[in-house]
C-alpha cells in the first residue's frame, strides 16, 4: 500500500461537506500557513517539496511562484487550471467532485502566498455539474471564515470564483485559459510576456493545475522536506494517475512514484490487469499527447531495467524508446486494438482542438488526420507513412503553443514503434477493415531504433 | 422564444458579472452565453448573441467570435435532449463505435441530426474527460457513463417518459 | 536626445547595433536583403500583430553576451526582442530553411492557387514567399477547404479560400475604426473572416484592410478584374482630403485611374506621412476618387524591382531607362530560383525528340515513348 496524501480521506462518507472535511483534519494547513508562516516561507516550503506541476509539463511549482512580478499597486491573481481535457485524463474531475474542500484549502494557502485576493477556478465547460459542488464548498468555507475579508484576522482578503469554459481543449494552455477567462477566443498568447509578468487583465498571474494546488495542503501540513522524501529523485510526493482503456479497474489512483509500471498495470491495488484475460499491446502513459509505447518498452527501458511510474523513468530513453508521465492519463491498449485507428482518432482530436492561429498547427493537424483516415480506411500508400513522419516533424517545435507538439508526438511515436502495423494496413487494405494486426511481436523484445 | 432574461435569469447574470473587477465585465461572456443558451431553448440565435453583447456592453462581433470558437454553444436549434457521444481514443478503444452505431440505428438519425419529434439530437464530440468510465456521452449537464446498448435503451426511454410528462 | 541603450546583434554573420527593445526582424530589416526574414502576419504599424504565420522563424544560436546558451526552439523573429550580443541565423541555418519550407507548404496546403484570376497576383506576399521557399509540386492530395461566400459590401471583396488568417485586418479594424464588425469566426482549420450577420464593412477607414492583406483574400471591389497590377503605372499623388492625409499611389493606365492605394514601403507596409504617422487612407480617397483630375500627380512611384509589378518598369523612375545591372544586382543579391525543370514533368523538349517527326496531334504518350516512336 503506497502513501496517500490527497485521496487518503476520499472514502470517508460525507467528505465532500465542510463539516466532515474539517472533522477529518481539514483546513489545518490554512491555519498553519496564515497564522504561522510568511508568504515567502510558504513559497520556500513548496520549493523544498520539489512539487512539479501536475498538469502535464512538470515545471517546478515553487519556482513558478517565485517568478510572479510584484509591481506596486497592481493586483495579482492565482488561477486554477481545471480545464482538464487531455484524452485519458480525468483525475482533476475526481478531486473536485469528491474532495472539493481539499482544492479550496490549497487555493486559500496558495492565494495567500501569491497575494491573490481574487482567485479563479477555470473549469472545462463540459464538467457542468462540478461548479455547483465547488461553489457550495466555497460558500461553506466562507461561512466558516476561511474565505472572505480579513481571514483569521491576518488582514488577508480572498474570494474564489468558478468560471465554466465553453468547450475547448486549448484552454488548458495557460495563456489561452487567461484569454478565455477574459471572455475571448482561446487563442494562446505569444510569449513573452509570460503570465507571471502580464497575465489575467495584464496583471501578474500564476496558473496552476488542480492537483498541484491540492498538493500544497499536505506540503504545508507535513513540511516540504518530508514531502520530498516521498517518491524518488525529482519525482517527489504523490501523483494521481487516471487509468483507462482495456484494464479491469479503470479509475483514479494515487501513487507515490516508486512503483513499477508492471505493478501499476497488473496489481489488484491498481489497474488489476488487462481486461478479459487479454494481453497488453501498448500504452500511452501520460495523456494522449505523450508517445505511445509498445508493451516491451513500457514495462522495461531499452536498457532492460524495470520502468517506474515517475517522471524520470517514464522518459528514460527520450522519445526514441521512452515516453512521459505527462498529466497522468494512463491509456492501456490490449492485443485487439488497432494502432492506426487509435492514432487516427487522436489526430482527429487535435485537428478539432487546434485554435487555428498559427499555420503549422492549423493546416498540419488537418492534413495528418486526412492521411491517417486514408490509411485506416484502406486507401493508404507506403509513401503516406513517410509523409506523415515529415508533417509531424515540421509541426513540432514550430508552433505558438505546445498543441502542435501534442499533435505531433502521438503520430511520431506510433510510426516509430508500430511502423509494421501501418505497412500492414497499406498492404492489406481489405483485411484491415475486418481484422486487426493484433499483438504480433510487441509484447516481446523488439528491435529498438537508435 | 423571447430572447430576454427573466428576473431569475437576470439575477444570475448579475451574479456572474460581479465576479470580475470593474470594467472587466467581458470576462463574464462565456458563462453568460451558457446562461443564455440554457434560458433560450438550448441554442443561441443571433438575437440571443446580440442581447448578451448589449448586456455586457461589448460589440456583437466580440460575442460572435467567442460563440463560434467554443464547441458547447449551439448556433442552430437542437433537440430537447442532445446526446453528445465521445469518440476519442480512450472511448474508441472501449467500444464507442458500437454505441454510436446503436444510437444512430435506434433514433434513425445521423450525427448532427435531430429526430423528427424534436426530442433527440446526436452529436459526436471529442474527449469529455470520462475516459475511465467509457464509453460515455453527455446529455445536458449530466454524463452518462459505462454505456451499453441496454443502457442506451433505458436512457432513451427515460427521456421519452420525461418529455411526455411535461 | 536621450541616451539610448544599443544592443549588438549579429544576423547571418552581419553585426549591427540597434536600440534595446528592437525585434530580431526589425534588426534584420535594417541589414536588409535576404537577411530579413519573410513576414506574412507581422505588420509594424499594427499593434499586437505577428507571431502567427511562423514564416519568420529564426534560429538563435547565441542568446546574449551574458547568457550565450542557444534558444532551444526556433523563435518568431517578429516577436522576439534582441539581447546584447545575440547571434541569429536566418538563411544560414538549415533548420530555419527546413522549417520555413514546411510553413510555406502549410500555407499553400488549402490555398486555391488561383493566381491567374486573383487581383493580388503580382503584389502577393504569398506568391513571393512561394517563389523563394516553395516547391513546384504539392504533396496534398485531398480536396481543398472551401467556405460559404460572404458579402462584405460594395467596396471590399472577400475570398476566404485565399486567407492565411494573419489577423492583420482584425487589428486594422480594431485600431483604425471605432467599431469592428468583422472578425475571426469558428476555430482551427475552419476559422474564417466573416461578420456572422452578413453585414457590409463601411467604416471610413476600413478600406485599409485591403492594403494590409498579404494575399488576395481582401481585394478592392472597385478594381476587381479591371487590370493586372503589372500593366499599371504607379504614380504618387495627393489631394486635400478632410479625412485622411490624402497621400496615395494611383495605379494608372494612360490617364485612367484604375486603383488607389496607400503608399507602401519596401516591406509592403504603409509608409509614414511626413508627420511620422502611418499613411492610412480613407475610403473616399480609395474608392471614390478615380478621376485623374481628383489628384495632384507627384510623379512615378518607385516599386521594389524584386516584385513582379516592376515587370517592364525599368530602373529608378519607371519607364525612363533600361537597366544596366546584372540580375543579381537588381534582385537584391538574390539569384534566380529554378522552380522546376520542365524535363521532370514532361518529355517535351528532349533533344532526342524530333517534334517535326511526330505523326498527327501529339499527346503525353508520344513523349513518354520518345526516341523509338520519334
Amino acid at each position: 500500500m503506497g502513501v496517500k496524501l490527497l485521496l487518503d480521506k476520499a472514502n470517508v462518507p460525507g467528505i465532500r461537506t465542510y463539516e466532515v472535511y474539517r472533522r477529518e483534519g481539514g483546513y489545518r494547513a490554512v491555519e498553519k500557513a496564515l497564522k504561522e508562516m510568511t508568504t515567502d516561507a510558504i513559497v520556500e516550503e513548496v520549493k523544498k517539496s520539489g512539487l512539479r506541476g501536475r498538469g502535464g509539463a512538470g515545471f517546478p511549482t515553487g519556482m513558478k511562484w517565485s517568478f510572479i512580478a510584484k509591481p506596486e499597486g497592481v493586483p495579482r491573481h492565482l488561477v486554477c487550471n481545471a480545464d482538464e481535457s487531455e484524452p485519458g485524463t480525468f483525475k482533476d474531475r475526481y478531486l473536485m467532485e469528491f474532495l472539493p474542500h481539499l482544492l479550496i484549502e490549497g487555493l486559500i494557502i496558495s492565494s495567500f502566498a501569491l497575494g491573490s485576493n481574487d482567485t479563479y477556478i477555470y473549469i472545462r465547460g463540459e464538467y457542468a455539474w462540478i461548479p455547483d459542488i465547488l461553489e457550495e464548498a466555497i460558500e461553506e468555507a466562507k461561512a466558516a471564515g476561511w474565505l472572505g475579508k480579513n481571514i483569521l484576522g491576518t488582514g488577508f482578503d480572498c474570494n474564489i470564483h468558478v468560471q465554466r469554459g465553453g468547450g475547448a481543449y486549448i484552454c488548458g494552455e495557460e495563456t489561452a485559459l487567461i484569454e478565455s477567462l477574459e471572455g475571448k477566443r482561446g487563442n494562446p498568447r505569444i510569449k513573452p510576456p509570460f503570465p507571471a509578468i502580464q497575465g489575467l487583465w495584464m496583471r501578474p498571474t500564476v496558473v496552476n493545475n488542480v492537483e498541484t494546488l491540492a498538493a500544497v495542503v499536505p506540503i504545508i501540513n507535513m513540511g516540504g522536506e518530508e514531502y520530498a522524501k516521498i517518491g524518488v529523485g525529482k519525482s517527489t510526493g504523490t501523483k494521481l494517475i487516471s487509468a483507462c482503456g482495456n484494464i479491469n479497474k479503470p479509475g483514479v489512483y494515487e501513487i507515490d512514484m516508486t512503483i513499477t509500471v508492471e505493478e501499476f498495470i497488473y496489481s489488484d491495488e491498481y489497474c488489476g490487469g488487462i481486461k478479459d484475460g487479454k494481453k497488453l499491446k501498448a500504452c500511452i502513459p501520460g495523456g494522449s499527447s505523450v508517445p505511445i509505447l509498445p508493451a516491451n518498452l513500457l514495462l522495461t527501458t531499452a536498457k532492460g531495467e524495470p520502468r517506474y511510474m515517475n517522471y524520470e523513468s517514464l522518459s528514460d530513453g527520450g522519445f526514441a524508446t521512452g515516453s512521459m508521465l505527462g498529466s497522468g492519463g494512463f491509456i492501456v491498449l490490449d492485443e485487439d486494438q488497432c494502432i492506426v485507428k487509435n492514432t487516427y482518432t487522436l489526430a482527429r482530436f487535435y485537428r478539432h482542438e487546434s485554435c487555428g492561429q498559427c499555420s503549422p498547427c492549423r493546416e498540419g493537424t488537418g492534413w495528418m488526420e486526412k492521411i491517417l483516415q486514408k490509411i485506416e480506411t484502406g486507401k493508404g500508400e507506403m509513401s503516406d507513412i513517410d509523409l506523415l513522419w515529415d508533417i509531424q516533424r515540421k509541426i513540432e517545435g514550430n508552433t505558438i503553443c505546445p498543441l502542435g507538439d501534442a499533435a505531433s508526438w502521438p503520430v511520431a511515436a506510433a510510426i516509430r514503434h508500430f511502423r509494421d502495423e501501418f505497412e500492414w494496413h497499406v498492404k492489406n487494405p481489405e483485411l484491415a477493415q475486418t481484422s486487426n494486426f493484433g499483438l504480433q511481436h510487441y509484447a516481446d523484445p523488439i528491435h529498438v531504433p537508435a | 422564444m423571447a430572447t430576454i432574461f427573466n428576473d431569475t435569469q437576470m439575477t444570475e447574470f448579475k451574479r456572474l458579472v460581479a465576479r470580475y473587477p470593474e470594467g472587466k465585465q467581458k470576462s463574464a461572456l462565456l458563462p453568460a452565453l451558457h446562461l443564455a443558451q440554457d434560458s433560450f431553448g438550448g441554442w443561441l440565435s443571433t438575437e440571443a448573441l446580440d442581447y448578451v453583447a448589449s448586456l455586457l456592453q461589448i460589440e456583437p462581433i466580440e460575442v460572435y467570435e467567442v460563440a463560434t470558437f467554443y464547441s458547447m454553444y449551439n448556433l442552430k436549434p437542437v433537440g430537447k435532449f442532445v446526446f453528445e457521444v465521445c469518440q476519442t481514443g480512450p472511448c474508441m478503444i472501449s467500444g464507442s463505435d458500437n454505441i454510436i452505431d446503436y444510437i444512430k440505428k435506434t433514433l434513425d438519425i445521423k450525427p448532427g441530426e435531430t429526430t423528427k419529434d424534436g426530442l433527440f439530437t446526436l452529436k459526436l464530440v471529442e474527449c469529455l474527460g470520462a475516459c475511465g468510465y467509457a464509453p460515455m456521452m453527455q446529455v445536458g449537464k449530466i454524463y452518462k457513463e459505462h454505456l451499453t446498448k441496454e443502457k442506451v435503451d433505458s436512457i432513451i426511454a427515460e427521456y421519452r417518459a420525461q418529455a411526455s410528462n411535461n | 536626445m536621450s541616451e539610448q541603450t544599443l544592443f549588438k546583434v549579429t544576423v547571418d554573420g552581419i553585426t549591427i547595433e540597434v536600440p534595446a527593445g528592437t525585434t530580431i526582424l526589425q534588426a534584420a530589416r535594417q541589414i536588409g536583403g535576404e537577411v530579413a526574414p519573410p513576414a506574412m502576419c507581422y505588420y509594424s504599424k499594427l499593434k499586437g500583430s505577428g507571431g502567427k504565420c511562423r514564416t519568420c522563424l529564426v534560429e538563435v544560436s547565441k542568446g546574449s553576451e551574458k547568457d550565450p546558451r542557444p534558444m532551444p526552439k526556433l523563435v518568431a523573429s517578429c516577436r522576439t526582442t534582441v539581447m546584447d550580443g545575440m547571434e541569429v541565423k536566418n538563411i544560414t541555418s538549415d533548420k530555419v530553411i527546413d522549417a520555413r519550407a514546411g510553413v510555406v507548404e502549410f500555407l499553400l496546403l488549402n490555398h486555391p492557387l488561383d493566381c491567374p484570376i486573383c487581383d493580388q497576383a503580382g503584389e502577393c506576399h504569398l506568391q513571393d514567399l512561394s517563389f523563394d521557399h516553395g516547391k513546384s509540386k504539392t504533396r496534398f492530395e485531398f480536396q481543398k477547404r472551401t467556405f460559404k461566400k460572404h458579402d462584405l459590401g460594395k467596396n471590399i471583396q472577400l475570398h476566404m479560400t485565399r486567407c492565411i488568417l494573419c489577423y492583420r485586418c482584425v487589428f486594422t479594424a480594431d485600431q483604425l475604426t471605432n467599431k469592428r464588425v468583422h472578425g475571426i469566426l469558428d476555430r482551427g482549420d475552419h476559422a474564417e473572416i466573416a461578420t456572422h450577420i452578413e453585414k457590409s464593412l463601411d467604416n471610413e477607414f476600413i478600406g485599409n484592410v485591403i492594403d494590409v492583406c498579404p494575399v488576395g483574400a481582401l481585394t478592392d471591389k472597385t478594381f476587381r478584374f479591371k487590370n493586372r497590377v503589372w500593366f499599371l503605372k504607379p504614380m504618387d499623388a495627393h489631394r486635400d482630403c478632410p479625412t485622411c492625409s490624402g497621400r496615395v499611389t494611383l495605379w494608372n493606365r494612360g490617364d485612367e485611374v484604375f486603383r488607389v492605394t496607400a503608399r507602401k514601403d519596401e516591406w509592403g507596409e504603409i509608409e509614414d506621412t511626413p508627420d511620422g504617422k502611418p499613411g492610412w487612407i480613407c475610403n473616399t480617397c480609395r474608392f471614390d476618387k478615380k478621376e485623374a483630375s481628383d489628384w495632384v500627380i507627384e510623379g512615378p512611384r518607385e516599386i521594389s524591382r524584386a516584385s513582379v509589378i516592376s515587370q517592364g518598369h525599368y530602373a529608378g523612375k519607371i519607364g525612363t531607362t533600361k537597366p544596366t545591372e546584372t540580375f543579381l544586382a537588381v534582385n537584391g543579391g538574390r539569384a534566380p530560383h529554378l522552380l522546376m525543370d520542365i524535363h521532370d514533368e514532361s518529355e517535351v523538349n528532349k533533344p532526342t525528340i524530333h517534334l517535326g517527326k511526330i505523326q498527327g496531334p501529339s499527346h503525353g504518350d508520344t513523349f513518354e515513348n520518345k526516341t523509338e516512336s520519334a
